[in-house]
């Protein structure tokens, strides 16, 4: 079977406008959760949230692109020069024929979206933009990828909640894998952090108004960011052949459905999205090293999730460690998964395992080693990541060092 | 219709009672009322009343609003009130 790799990595998120400005963050154990700057702000209950700052779209791009690219295109297509730059590859007609972008968004062109329904509903306008519907379909993103990069295999875009990201990834290596492609440019976008965006989670009283506190005895539930992660997916033989830097293979990938509950998680989904991963990728337990949990922050989620790598892993749960990087980062919904597999990447590469941030009281209902507050040095083989999503929409994907 | 009356009426909607049915030593529980329809009892209320309910579904209990009875809630309810007309 052929094997998948990851050779490029590139970001815009809360904690950094790259992969090593993310990373040294991480290594910090910086908290990137602020109040929020966004229009009508103090409409809001939840005032706080995890924003991308110093972001500027004109330094990336030109005023006519700008016209077309919502807020989530913008940060997707910086992730994905800088993934592409450090991939080094030089994309020619055969290879763009081989070569696909598979990106995830819960939520397209939000921004695009709430400023035109402003327009029309409450400014009374009766004339919106010309390129409204090009800038927020949710296919945009990976669109504009293919056309920046002259990829023209299979484009297109997952939309599953929090776990689009995974999704989407989980998919990008099914397609190297079974023959579909053998470069796909993959992982996933968000720009929520709007009046309407915030305002619609905070009907469902499960945010926290004053931090993201995964596994913690005091958590009181999620915090939102935004931002996006995208990766070269590159099939083995390729990669080898042209002698780039591999930054960790591809081993395994597993989802599911709980078919339980809209917005309830579920033990024994996600401990079977877990085993299936690790079955996929020929891994044993004993293998990883290192799982990017879920961990949002809301009470349901941490128990069930730490339930159920209990599960998975038995007593060697003890010797696993556990973070959520959402502490640092916030929930980026649908492109949290990429971003948190920066993470994995870097436990596999540096040995640089993230810390949960926050962190004030032990809750034994999330006894494991959550790597509390500080960044740990510590050698991993093999990662889990997982994700997930109200719909009961579980996915987990397994990395190995190569 | 009073605070009591009202109260009643949205929780046996939601709980899919008859207002008759909905006893005020009753507890949400005793109601059949899972975290689903608790969110949309409190959100229902605050419209009915325009107020602002603190309630996190992560704490349930940590916000000062008690959600252990029928009479409860009433009660609480009418703090809020109370503490608008103040």
């Amino acid at each position: 079977m052929r094997r998948v790799v990851i050779t490029g990595q590139g970001t815009v998120n809360p904690l950094g406008l790259d992969v090593a400005a993310t990373l040294d963050a991480m290594s910090r154990g910086v908290c990137a959760i602020g109040p929020l700057d966004i229009v009508d702000v103090e409409r809001l209950l939840i005032q706080i949230g995890a924003q991308v700052q110093g972001f500027d779209p004109a330094e990336h791009f030109s005023k006519n692109k700008l016209s077309l690219y919502d807020r989530f295109t913008q940060f997707a297509l910086v992730a994905a020069r800088e993934a592409m730059a450090q991939s080094g590859l030089e994309i020619d007609d055969a290879l763009g024929d081989l070569s696909g972008v598979i990106l995830g968004s819960a939520g397209g062109g939000l921004q695009t979206q709430e400023d035109n329904y402003r327009a029309v509903f409450e400014q009374g306008k009766n004339r919106v933009h010309p390129f409204v519907v090009p800038r927020l379909m949710h296919s945009s993103a990976a669109s504009h990828l293919s056309m920046e990069f002259g990829l023209r295999g299979p484009c297109y875009s997952v939309s599953t909640a929090c776990a689009s990201s995974n999704h989407a990834m989980g998919q990008a290596f099914h397609l190297i894998r079974g023959g579909g492609a053998s470069v796909v440019l993959t992982g996933g976008s968000e720009s929520m952090l709007s009046f309407g965006g915030i305002k619609a989670w905070e009907g469902l009283r499960v945010m926290s108004k004053d931090g993201c506190r995964p596994f913690c005895a005091t958590r009181n539930g999620m915090v939102q960011g935004e931002g996006a992660a995208v990766f070269v997916f590159e099939e083995f033989e390729h990669a080898r052949a042209r002698g780039a830097d591999i930054l960790a293979e591809v081993a395994g990938f597993a989802m599911n459905s709980d078919a339980g509950d809209i917005v309830m998680p579920n033990r024994e989904g996600a401990a079977r999205a877990m085993c299936g991963a690790l079955r996929d990728g020929s891994l044993n337990p004993e293998d990883i090293g290192y799982i990017n949990a879920h961990g949002t922050g809301t009470t349901a989620n941490d128990k069930v999730e730490t339930a159920a790598i209990v599960d998975v892993f038995g007593s060697k749960a003890d010797k696993l460690m556990v973070s959520a990087t959402k502490s640092m980062h916030g929930h980026l919904i649908g492109g949290t998964g990429a971003v948190e597999l920066l993470a994995c990447i870097a436990a596999l590469r540096d040995g640089m395992i993230a810390p949960t941030v926050g962190y004030r009281a032990p809750d034994p209902a999330c006894d494991l080693d959550i790597v509390p507050n500080t960044a740990r040095q510590q050698k991993v083989t093999a990662t889990l990541s997982n994700a997930f999503a109200f719909g009961g929409l579980n996915a987990v994907l397994a990395l190995r060092s190569i | 219709m009073s605070v009591h009356q009202k109260i009643v009426e949205i929780l046996a909607e939601q709980a899919v009672l008859e207002p008759n049915e909905v006893p005020l030593t009753a507890t949400l529980e005793d109601l059949g009322i899972d975290s689903m329809n608790l969110v949309e009892i409190i959100f229902a209320i605050e419209e009915s009343f325009d107020i602002q309910i603190p309630f996190n579904a992560n704490e349930p209990e940590a916000a000062g609003f008690d959600i252990s009875s029928v009479t409860s809630i009433v009660t609480a309810v009418e703090g809020l009130l109370a503490a608008r007309e103040a």
